[in-house]
Order: structure tokens, then C-alpha cells, then sequence
């Protein structure tokens, strides 16, 4: 059998403020991103992608990047100005107590990384993957420094996900229960000056709590106290995500792929598209208009193998079983836990990319059949009103 | 019964050897969701991918242990791979091999020599 990895540079890794906890809980340690993260506890991912389904799951995604910005002006409506310049993305829109989804795109109109971008009254707080963080970083000061003071926080992030998950941590922060789904907010919690967001990477109703990193354990510990809340690694993180159609960065997006072709649209306003108030002004923002208008040459589609075999990440697709031209190709792909078949995404070209059809991976040599089918493979579940 | 230091297991009765994955590598992968056998008729090469196992977030080869032909496998765990998983020394069999020549089983490492392995 093909072993699992044993061991691993440790050298380079850094460790997140919940690492001994993981450990604590005999978490299975991989190195992600530059840190030793756990990828699994010993419930497995399987229960673990359930458990999240069914009551709260706790995820430690301290190593992804957190980042503010400040306009020297001191008026944030400049900082958000200002970040447009970056993102296809209606900044300057955004209420004060809100987030959204963003996306970094470079010159040729490809997905730099994804990101969440918050309103905090007089600043911006950006959430970026934890692998492009430095990246964005320089990023930022490279095209803002003019007009943002950019500051990188040295803080914890812990996703309570789940349909339980208001229930635990209302007990320690009652106001979260009037939070709307994409709301932020301050609030103290044990003590310790927090900011959380009603968002998550799951589908499922949840929080992410960015704490000061020396409050972290004790923060985790006073939600691990409540019995429908359970520890969940990354490996079910990333089934979580994939069954609620989301894209994983470096998988999905990259710098090669366009937010259209991403079938990100939806995350670009009228008014930041041709037409608009505020049109283009970010990086690619020409390629990326144009193929608003008339068309991206692939697509992101959701893809359900018609057997039982997981159909993985590189899989190339074909129209037919004997077509010696691939059409397209997987990014993510697995086995969804809460729907209990083979689950994937993947690119296709424009002409194939129809809900309904029926396309051949090829997996160890075999064309096995998959069907084009719409995202998300689970309902989400957000507390939108 | 004697193992790989790929966390295979066989047994043998006569020149007929079963081949499963040891308790090390069930563990190792967690709950499993797919399983894909060889064919009977299927002539093996030592180290050669002989069946895959799947987790939610990972396919792994299983590698043929020795040189021989498929005669059987066990359609159990193809309906159900969580068989493996519940007794995979037994149970959870995955497929029985002809093998081209027995005495080779004894070049494959005994139960102490495989517990040292994966220590």
C-alpha cells in the first residue's frame, strides 16, 4: 500500500497557538501551507464532515492571513477606493458591519487568491488562504501604500460551523444570535477583545472568532465544553466545502483561471462591470469585462461520477469513451460524506459545460462516466434573514 | 501469515495466497468509500498496483506482493469497503492469488519483523 507520509521537514513549519491542543487531542499533524495543521482527529474525516452536518464543528484556521487596512486619510471610504483598484469586487458598497467575498486578479485576468473583506467602522479586515498571505501582503503594499496603512495581525481564527453552532457560542457571546449571515462584529469574548463574522467555509450556518493568539486555547476550550461542539481537521474541511460547491485556492482558482471562467460572477457588482458606476480599474479588468459580456472559453461546473469510484483532482475529461482529446479536466473531487457518492468540480469547455451532460474521467487507464450537475452538492444552509 | 513493507498481509494454503491490508494501514486510512479489485484472470507482478482503497480524501495502490494470477476476490468489501476496515486480517480480505512460485512466501517479513516495521 501506498504509505502515508511519515515524517516531514519540521524545520521550515510554523505551529498556530492551538497547536498543542491538536495534539492534546491526538490530531494526525501535516504540514499545510508552511504549518503543522491537523488534518485529521481520531473520529476520522468521514465523522468528522458528519458531525459538522449535524451539530458544530470546530476548525482551527489560524494560519490563514489577516490583514487591515487603514486609509491615511483617515476615512475608510478611501481605504475601500482604494482596494478596488485590486479587486473586480464593489468595495466602496459595502455597509459598515458587513463582508463579502473578493478576489486578488492579476494582469491577465487569473484569480490571484480569494478573500474576505469586512467593514469594521474605520478599517477594512481582509482574510486571505494562508499559502498566498505573503503574497497578497506585498500586494497590497506595492499598489496601496499610497493610500492604506497595511498591517498584518498576529492573531488566532477558529470557525465554529454548523447548525449548533449558534447555540455554543451564543453561551459565551449572547449578540451573536441577531447575526445576520456576512455580519462582523466586535465582541468580547472570555475577556478577550474578538472579532467575529457569520460566514464559514462549510455550507452549513457558523462563525469565524479571530482572538488574540495568547486566548485562543482558552477560547477553544470554553466551546469544546458544550458536547455538540467537536474538533474538526482539514481533511473534512475540504470534503465540507467541496459537497457545498466552494472553491479551494490553488485547486479551483488560480492564476490562470478568470473569475468567469471560475463562474464567480456572481461575486463581481453591476457596478464594478462594463457599464457600471465603477467599471473595471483592477488588475486584468479588461479580459475579465470582455468575457463578462461574451462568454469565458470554460467553465467551473460541479461534476457526479455515475458509479461508485471517486473521481480525483487531474482527472482528465472527455466528451466520449473514446475521444483522444480531453475537453477539460477535475480540480477537486472525493467522496461527499453527507451525500454519500463521489463528488468533484472541474473545468470544461464553454460548448460542453450544459447541466446534464454526461462526460468520461479517466481514472487508472478507465473512462468512467460523469455527469455535469449544478453546485452545491448539499444545500447551504445561511441564516440570511 | 506474512507481511509487505507496503502493509499488505497474506496468508497461504497451498500455492493459493489471500491478500488484504494490515490493521497499521486500515487505521492509517480511516473509514473507507471505495475499493477497486483486480480481475480474476489478472496476472500480477510483485510491486505492480494490484487494487486501490479510498478514503473520503485519498486513493491508495495496493501493491501485489508476489508474482501470481488472481483466482477470487471478495465482492464483499467492493459492496461494502467498511468491511476492511471492521476486520481487515479477516473479513476483509481483498483478493486470493495463484502464485507463480509458493516458496517465494518466505522471503516476505513474519508478524515481529513487520511490527518492528512500522514501530
Amino acid at each position: 500500500m501506498t504509505g502515508p507520509e511519515h515524517s516531514f521537514d519540521k524545520a521550515a513549519l510554523h505551529r498556530t497557538p492551538l497547536y498543542a491542543l491538536h495534539v492534546e487531542h491526538h490530531a494526525r499533524i501535516v504540514p499545510f501551507a508552511g504549518y503543522e495543521m491537523p488534518v485529521q482527529y481520531p473520529a476520522g474525516v468521514l465523522k468528522e464532515h458528519l458531525h459538522t452536518r449535524a451539530a458544530a464543528g470546530l476548525f482551527d484556521v489560524s494560519h490563514m492571513g489577516q490583514i487591515t487596512l487603514h486609509a491615511n486619510s483617515g476615512n475608510i471610504a478611501d481605504a475601500a477606493l482604494a482596494l478596488e483598484r485590486l479587486v473586480p469586487v464593489d468595495i466602496a458598497g459595502l455597509k459598515p458591519g458587513r463582508q463579502r467575498y473578493a478576489l486578488f486578479t492579476g494582469d491577465s485576468g487569473g484569480i490571484l487568491d480569494d478573500l474576505m473583506v469586512a467593514h469594521r467602522g474605520d478599517h477594512l479586515l481582509l482574510i486571505v488562504n494562508a499559502a498566498c498571505k505573503d503574497a497578497d501582503e506585498a500586494h497590497l503594499r506595492a499598489h496601496l501604500s499610497d493610500d492604506c496603512i497595511i498591517e498584518r495581525l498576529d492573531r488566532a481564527l477558529i470557525a465554529l460551523q454548523g447548525p449548533l453552532a449558534e447555540k455554543a457560542l451564543a453561551r459565551l457571546v449572547p449578540g451573536v444570535a441577531t447575526m445576520r449571515f456576512m455580519d462582523v462584529m466586535s465582541a468580547d469574548v472570555l475577556g478577550a477583545p474578538c472579532i467575529i463574522t457569520r460566514s464559514g467555509y462549510t455550507g452549513e450556518d457558523g462563525f469565524e472568532i479571530s482572538t488574540p493568539p495568547d486566548k485562543a486555547v482558552e477560547i477553544t476550550k470554553a466551546l469544546l465544553d458544550d458536547p455538540a461542539v467537536a474538533l474538526i481537521g482539514l481533511g473534512a474541511r475540504d470534503s465540507l466545502r467541496l459537497e457545498a460547491g466552494l472553491c479551494l485556492y490553488g485547486s479551483d482558482l488560480d492564476p490562470e483561471t478568470t473569475p468567469v471562467e471560475a463562474n464567480l460572477t456572481w461575486a463581481i457588482q453591476p457596478v464594478r462591470r462594463p457599464g457600471g458606476a465603477r467599471a473595471g480599474g483592477y488588475p486584468g479588468s479588461e479580459i475579465i469585462g470582455q468575457q463578462l459580456q461574451s462568454g469565458a472559453p470554460r467553465y467551473r461546473v460541479g461534476l457526479s461520477p455515475t458509479g461508485r469510484a471517486p473521481v480525483r483532482a487531474g482527472a482528465a475529461l472527455y466528451a466520449s469513451e473514446t475521444a483522444s482529446d480531453a475537453i477539460g479536466h477535475v480540480t477537486s473531487g472525493g467522496f461527499g460524506p453527507s451525500v454519500e457518492r463521489p463528488i468533484a468540480m472541474g473545468y470544461v469547455n464553454a460548448e460542453t459545460a450544459k447541466p446534464g451532460a454526461t462526460l468520461f474521467a479517466e481514472v487508472r487507464g478507465q473512462r468512467l462516466p460523469i455527469t455535469i450537475t449544478a453546485l452545491p452538492f448539499t444545500p447551504a444552509h445561511f441564516k440570511r434573514a | 501469515m506474512k507481511f509487505t513493507d507496503e502493509h499488505e498481509w497474506l496468508r497461504l494454503d497451498g500455492d493459493i495466497a489471500t491478500v488484504g491490508i494490515t490493521e497499521f494501514a486500515s487505521s492509517q486510512l480511516g473509514d473507507l468509500v471505495f475499493v477497486d479489485l483486480p480481475k480474476a484472470g489478472a496476472k500480477l507482478k510483485k510491486g505492480s498496483a494490484a487494487a486501490v482503497v479510498e478514503s473520503v480524501k485519498t486513493a491508495s495502490d495496493v501493491y501485489a506482493p508476489l508474482n501470481g494470477e488472481v483466482i477470487a476476490v471478495n465482492d464483499a468489501v467492493s459492496k461494502d469497503p467498511t468491511v476492511i476496515s471492521g476486520d481487515p486480517l479477516g473479513a476483509g480480505w481483498l483478493y486470493k492469488m495463484k502464485l507463480d512460485n509458493p516458496a517465494d512466501f518466505e522471503t516476505l517479513m513474519d508478524e515481529a519483523a513487520y511490527k518492528k516495521h512500522i514501530a
